[in-house]
C-alpha cells in the first residue's frame, strides 16, 4: 500500500502532509484528546485539589491538608452513607444481572409479538430518569398510591394503615433500589444481547455433536461464555449505581430524616458541597468513589486484553 | 416442532412478567395523563382506568398554556442540538483515527478514552460547579452545552471506533488505489456508509441531554432557561400539590419518541458495542 502510494505521481500541495498515516491519525485524534483532557482531566485534578482545601463556594481556598478527609472519616453521616451506597449497589445489580441474562436468553428467539416486549421491557431506559421517576413518585404517593390502592382493594392492608413507600425508613431503602433496579435492567439486557450475539452459533452446534446437553452444556459451554458479558454489565451497572444521584435525589432527597436511610455518597456529597456550601468537604467525600471507580477501570482493562488475545 | 412450540412458550413465559412491571410505571403515567383531576384524587375510582369524566385533554392543556412546559423542551432542544454537534465534530475523526490509522498507540488511547467514560458525572460535579461559577454562567443553559460533551465524546468516540473498524478496510484501499486521497476517502468513501453509526451516535448523545438531571437541576435556576428535566421537577407544582397530571403528560411527550428512537436503533447500538467491545 505505502509502496503504491509512493510510485504515485502527485503534486505537491498541503494537503500531502495528510498522506503520511501519522500525522492524519494525530490530527483527527488530537482535538477530541485535548477537550477530554480539558474537561474531565481538569476538573478531576480540581477535585482532587479542592479536597484538600477549605473552599466554600468558589476556588478561592486554603491549603488544610487532610483535615476535610479525616473529619468525613470520622463522621457518622457519611459512614451511614457509604454503607448504604454499597447495599443499594450490590442488591440492585444483583437482581439486575440475573434478570438481565433470562430476559435476553429469551429475546435471542424469534417469536410473534417480540418487537412490541422488547419496546416494553426497554422503557424505562430509554425514557428521561426525572420525568419517569414522576410516575414513581405518583404511585409513591401518601395518598392516592395506586399500589396501596390495591393493597386495599385486595384486602391486604386497611385503608389507613397502609405504608408509607418512602417515609418509612427501611422501605425506602426498599423502594429507592426497586427503582433503581427497574431503571438499569434494560441497560443490561442491552449488553447481554450484545455479548449473545457475538457467541458464534457453531459453538452451540459443537456441544451439541459432543452429546452435551442439558446442565453439562449450561456449565461447561453456557456459563463460561456468559462471564465475559457479565463482568461487562456488572462493571457498568456498578458504575451507574454507585455515581447515582438522580433516583435517590428525586425520590428521597437521601431522606427520610431523622434517620436519613436512603442517604448515599452522592448526596452526601452533594448537600455538604453545593447545598451547604463547603466545596472542600463535599469534593472530599465524592473523592471516595475513586478507589471503586479505579478497581472497576483494572477490570474493564483486564477485560479488554483478555478478549485481545483470545 | 413440539419442541420449538415449548420454547416460544418459555420466551413469552420469562419476557412477558417483566415486560409488565418494566412497562407498568407508563401505563400508569398514561392513565393519569388523561385523566380528571378528581377523579385521580377519588378512591372510588378504579386508578387503572379512566372515571366517567375521562379521557381529558384538560391536564395538557394546562400543561401547554399555563406553565412554561413549551420553553424547557425548546431549550433542551437548542442544548440538544448544539451538543450533538459537537460530539460529532470531534468523536467521528478521533473514532476513525483510533480505528484504522493509530496502531498500538492508538489501542490504548482508545481504551484511555473510554475510561474516561466512567468517571463518573458526580466526582466531576462539584469542580464544574466552582469554575461556571467563577465564570458566571450559571442560570444559562449555554453552561450545559459546555459541560455535556465532557460525557457524550468519551462514550461516543468508542462507539465510532467499533463501527469502523466493521467496515472493511479493502473498501479504503480500492479508492486509494483509485487515486483519492485519504482525506478524500475519509468524506466520500468511509463517513457515508457510517451514516447509520453517526446517526447512533447522535441518538445516544441527544438522548443523554434530554436524561441528564443533576447539572441541569443545580446550575440553572431561571425557569425560562430550565430543561425538561428539571423544570417538570421543580416548577409544576402548584402551592404544595404536584399537578399531576399535567406532570404525566410532561413526561410522556419526551418519552415515547426516544423510547421508539432508541428501539430503531437499538440493533445498530448492539452491532457498535459489539465492534468495539466483544468482537
Amino acid at each position: 500500500m505505502e509502496a503504491l502510494a509512493a510510485a504515485r505521481p502527485r503534486s505537491r500541495r498541503w494537503t500531502d502532509v495528510f498522506e503520511r498515516p501519522g500525522v492524519l491519525a494525530s490530527v483527527l485524534i488530537s482535538p477530541a484528546v485535548v477537550f477530554v483532557t480539558a474537561l474531565v482531566g481538569g476538573p478531576l485534578a480540581l477535585a482532587v485539589w479542592l479536597s484538600f482545601t477549605n473552599a466554600t463556594t468558589g476556588l478561592h481556598g486554603k491549603w488544610v491538608g487532610l483535615e476535610n478527609f479525616r473529619r468525613e472519616w470520622g463522621n457518622p453521616a457519611f459512614q451511614h452513607a457509604v454503607w448504604h451506597t454499597f447495599l443499594f449497589t450490590v442488591i440492585s445489580q444483583a437482581i439486575v444481572l440475573v434478570g438481565a441474562g433470562l430476559i435476553a436468553h429469551a429475546l435471542l428467539k424469534d417469536f410473534p409479538g417480540k418487537w412490541i416486549l422488547r419496546f416494553l421491557i426497554l422503557l424505562p431506559w430509554a425514557a428521561p430518569i426525572a420525568l419517569s421517576l414522576m410516575a414513581w413518585k405518583w404511585m409513591f404517593d401518601t395518598s392516592y398510591s395506586i399500589l396501596n390502592w390495591t393493597l386495599v382493594h385486595a384486602h391486604l392492608y386497611k385503608p389507613l394503615d397502609v405504608p408509607q413507600y418512602l417515609a418509612q425508613p427501611k422501605l425506602a431503602m426498599g423502594s429507592v433500589i426497586a427503582v433503581h433496579t427497574w431503571r438499569i435492567l434494560p441497560f443490561a439486557v442491552v449488553i447481554f444481547l450484545a455479548g449473545l450475539s457475538s457467541i458464534p452459533k457453531e459453538v452451540h452446534d459443537a456441544a451439541a455433536i459432543d452429546g452435551a446437553t442439558g446442565f453439562r452444556k449450561f456449565w461447561s459451554v453456557t456459563l463460561p461464555l456468559q462471564l465475559p458479558i457479565a463482568t461487562v454489565a456488572l462493571l457498568f451497572g456498578i458504575v451507574f449505581t454507585a455515581t447515582d444521584m438522580a433516583v435517590v435525589y428525586i425520590l428521597t432527597q437521601g431522606g427520610p430524616p431523622p434517620s436519613f436511610s436512603t442517604e448515599m455518597v452522592t448526596t452526601w456529597a452533594y448537600k455538604t458541597g453545593v447545598e451547604s456550601g463547603s466545596l472542600g468537604a463535599g469534593a472530599s467525600i465524592s473523592l471516595v468513589l475513586l478507589p471503586v471507580l479505579a478497581l472497576v477501570s483494572i477490570g474493564m482493562l483486564w477485560f479488554a486484553r483478555r478478549t485481545e488475545v483470545s | 416442532m413440539a419442541q420449538a412450540f415449548r420454547e416460544k412458550g418459555l420466551s413469552y413465559l420469562i419476557v412477558g412478567p417483566f415486560a409488565i412491571v418494566l412497562a407498568f410505571p407508563f401505563y400508569v403515567m398514561v392513565i393519569t395523563a388523561f385523566k380528571n383531576q378528581t377523579e385521580f384524587y377519588d378512591t372510588s375510582v378504579t386508578p387503572y382506568w379512566f372515571g366517567k369524566h375521562s379521557p381529558t385533554w384538560a391536564n395538557a392543556s394546562y400543561l401547554f398554556h399555563h406553565t412554561e412546559y413549551p420553553t424547557w423542551l425548546a431549550n433542551t432542544a437548542i442544548v440538544g442540538a448544539c451538543v450533538v454537534a459537537i460530539t460529532l465534530l470531534l468523536a467521528v475523526p478521533a473514532g476513525y483515527a483510533l480505528a484504522r490509522l493509530a496502531g498500538r498507540v492508538g489501542q490504548s488511547l482508545g481504551v484511555g478514552i473510554f475510561l474516561t467514560y466512567l468517571i463518573p458525572p458526580t466526582l466531576l460535579f462539584i469542580p464544574f460547579f466552582a469554575v461556571i461559577r467563577q465564570a458566571h454562567l450559571t442560570d444559562s443553559m449555554w453552561s450545559l452545552v459546555l459541560v455535556y460533551p465532557s460525557f457524550t465524546v468519551p462514550f461516543s468516540t468508542w462507539l465510532l471506533m467499533g463501527f469502523f473498524k466493521t467496515i472493511p478496510q479493502e473498501l479504503e484501499d480500492a479508492a486509494r488505489v483509485d487515486g483519492a486521497s485519504r482525506l478524500k476517502t475519509l468524506t466520500r468513501v468511509v463517513f457515508p456508509i457510517s451514516i447509520p453509526g453517526i446517526l447512533t451516535v447522535v441518538i445516544f448523545s441527544f438522548s443523554l441531554v434530554v436524561n441528564e438531571f443533576v447539572y441541569a437541576f443545580t446550575f440553572i435556576s431561571p425557569s425560562d432557561q430550565k430543561m425538561v428535566s428539571t423544570g417538570v421537577y421543580t416548577d409544576l407544582i402548584r402551592g404544595d400539590l404536584p399537578e399531576w397530571g399535567a406532570i404525566m403528560v410532561a413526561a410522556l411527550i419526551p418519552s415515547i419518541p426516544l423510547a421508539l428512537l432508541y428501539n430503531t436503533f437499538l440493533d445498530r447500538f448492539i452491532a457498535g458495542f459489539t465492534g468495539g467491545a466483544f468482537r
